[in-house]
């Protein structure tokens, strides 16, 4: 694997793929503090959108909404054209309506989070097979050789049987990639991925994000990573206090940025 | 001086006094023993049942559910446990009886053993239930939160992470509430039970060797002491696995 970053040749998403997510007005009240305010988002298969914004304009909790991590105070979510079914919870927000839906379509989004949360108790192929297993009913034994394709992939076949505590915070966060492919996701849903690696181990990840990119994996990427976005991105999302400021082709965003705010914040991460 | 008569005693009759077999008390005192150990791991058990339904409970449960574990918790750490096994030992069967001859059924017998296992597995599922509520709270939220984003249902949730997750953290305090349980079968001596302090009491009480019989009492609780650490050692260092190793004191 290489650290530095290539240029990744952008496949064409057609305009008549299936819709992959689909968010339609989100509002997420934490208490008295209004984090997203009335966003709307939609990928289609073989999207990578990127979600970019300063710190607090709400793109985690967007990210986190999509699998209900967080429950919306209202709004519409789509997940592979199945509409998350919400009631009201009593308290002016929602809950999911249906367990069993959420957990369906939990089990097949991938989640990778910023900080990493393999299961420590678990060596890296236990935790690998442990989704497969135990949520989706595969036999241990194909799981076993399909998480062992995945961890070669990734560069960390020889570490399968250490625990996490173990691993640097880079293969730690290829590991978790490699938990979240073995789930087959329709859509992978990167949380900050590289927010909590020290610079040096940031290029491996982002490695193998790339990667994933360039074969047409459908993913949601919550990134800090300006350049590794406008590389691996078909659409760039601009998160403004709780607003989608401004979105389109990465070229358009950050080569000539319409909004003021948007302009700013270029500068400012440069 | 003193010492040397208690010695000269001890010697003389101290074989004699703990044989195994009639007219020596040895037999009584391991039958005692094994008693004791018996009702320890039946209350060590339901107290860990106990203690890990009233965790999961308190931390998410309904406002009723977490209310009564509230009461319950509350309660019976607030009460001398002494006083708790005289009430389950004679008040609690009495009212089981009262309520089944009004419903036209005939009265029950409560075994001794059993009711001195639900007297201090009652006891040890207030404080289990603290123990675990606490080790449930060191977990980090991310190893929960994982196992949610991946569509874990709330049993698979507790079966595969949470609790071993918690595990680690949990083990000091039980291992204390298990030292507790089977040292606090000594209080079933006054419910008549046949455990280790009765036996002592017994055979020390016939024979006026108090000390023989009290410091072979001891040394028996102390040897159970020992082993168990051995054993919690083992099952600490397996609960760790995964875990960086850390400095240890000595």
């Amino acid at each position: 694997m290489t650290a530095t970053i290539m240029a990744i040749p952008r496949h064409a998403v057609t305009d008549t793929a299936a819709e992959a997510i689909h968010v339609e007005d989100l509002h997420k009240k934490f208490g008295a503090l209004h984090v997203l305010k009335g966003v709307s988002l939609s990928a289609r298969d073989g999207d990578v959108v990127a979600i970019i914004g300063g710190s607090g304009s709400g793109k985690s909790t967007l990210l986190r909404c999509i699998n209900c991590l967080e429950n919306p105070t209202s709004g519409v979510i789509r997940v592979n054209g199945e509409e998350i079914r919400l009631k009201p919870d009593g308290n002016g927000s929602t809950l999911p309506a249906d367990r069993k839906q959420i957990e369906r379509v939990r089990s097949r989004l991938g989640m990778v989070f910023q900080s990493f949360n393999l299961w420590t108790h678990m060596t890296l192929i236990e935790n690998v097979i442990e989704v497969p297993v135990h949520v989706l009913g595969v036999k241990r034994e194909m799981a076993i050789i399909e998480a062992e394709k995945l961890l070669a992939r990734v560069g960390l076949l020889e570490k399968r049987h250490v625990y996490p505590a173990f691993l640097s915070g880079g293969q730690q966060q290829r590991g978790a990639i490699a938990r979240a492919l073995a789930v087959q996701p329709r859509v992978m849903l990167f949380d900050e991925p590289t927010s909590s690696l020290d610079p040096e181990l940031i290029g491996e990840v982002l490695g193998v994000i790339g990667d994933l990119a360039r074969e047409g994996r459908t993913m949601i990427l919550v990134t800090h990573e300006m350049k590794f976005a406008r590389e691996v991105a078909t659409r760039v999302v601009f998160l403004h206090e709780g607003r989608v400021e401004e979105e389109g082709p990465p070229d358009a965003i950050f080569g000539s940025p319409k909004s003021e705010r948007l302009q700013q914040f270029i500068r400012r991460v440069g | 001086m003193t010492d040397s008569v208690f010695l000269s005693l001890a010697q003389t009759s101290m074989f004699e006094l703990l044989a195994p077999t009639p007219p020596g008390w040895g037999g009584n005192l391991v039958r005692g023993f094994i008693n004791s150990i018996g009702i320890g791991v039946g209350a060590f058990a339901l107290g860990l049942v106990i203690g890990i339904g009233g965790a999961f409970g308190k931390l998410y449960g309904g406002p009723v559910r977490r209310d009564l574990l509230q009461v319950y918790t509350t309660l019976i750490r607030a009460v001398p446990e002494l006083v708790l096994i005289l009430l389950i030992y004679f008040a609690v069967p009495d009212l089981i009886n009262r309520l089944l001859e009004t419903l036209g059924y005939g009265r029950i017998d409560v075994s001794g053993p059993m009711a001195g296992i639900v007297a201090l597995g009652f006891v040890q599922g207030a404080y289990a239930t603290e123990v675990l509520r606490g080790a449930i709270l060191a977990v980090p939220q991310g190893q929960i939160e994982a196992g949610r984003a991946f569509g874990m249902n709330p049993r698979m949730l507790m079966r595969r992470i949470t609790l071993p997750a918690m595990l680690p953290f949990a083990i000091p305090g039980l291992a204390n509430l298990w030292l507790v349980a089977f040292k606090g079968t000594a209080l079933l001596a006054v419910v008549g039970f046949n455990e280790l302090t009765l036996e002592t009491r017994q055979a020390a009480g016939t024979t006026k060797a108090y000390f023989t019989f009290f410091m072979a009492a001891g040394v028996l609780y102390l040897l159970l002491t020992l082993i168990s650490n051995v054993l919690i050692g083992r099952v600490e260092h397996w609960a760790r696995r995964g875990r960086q190793p850390i400095a240890e004191s000595r």
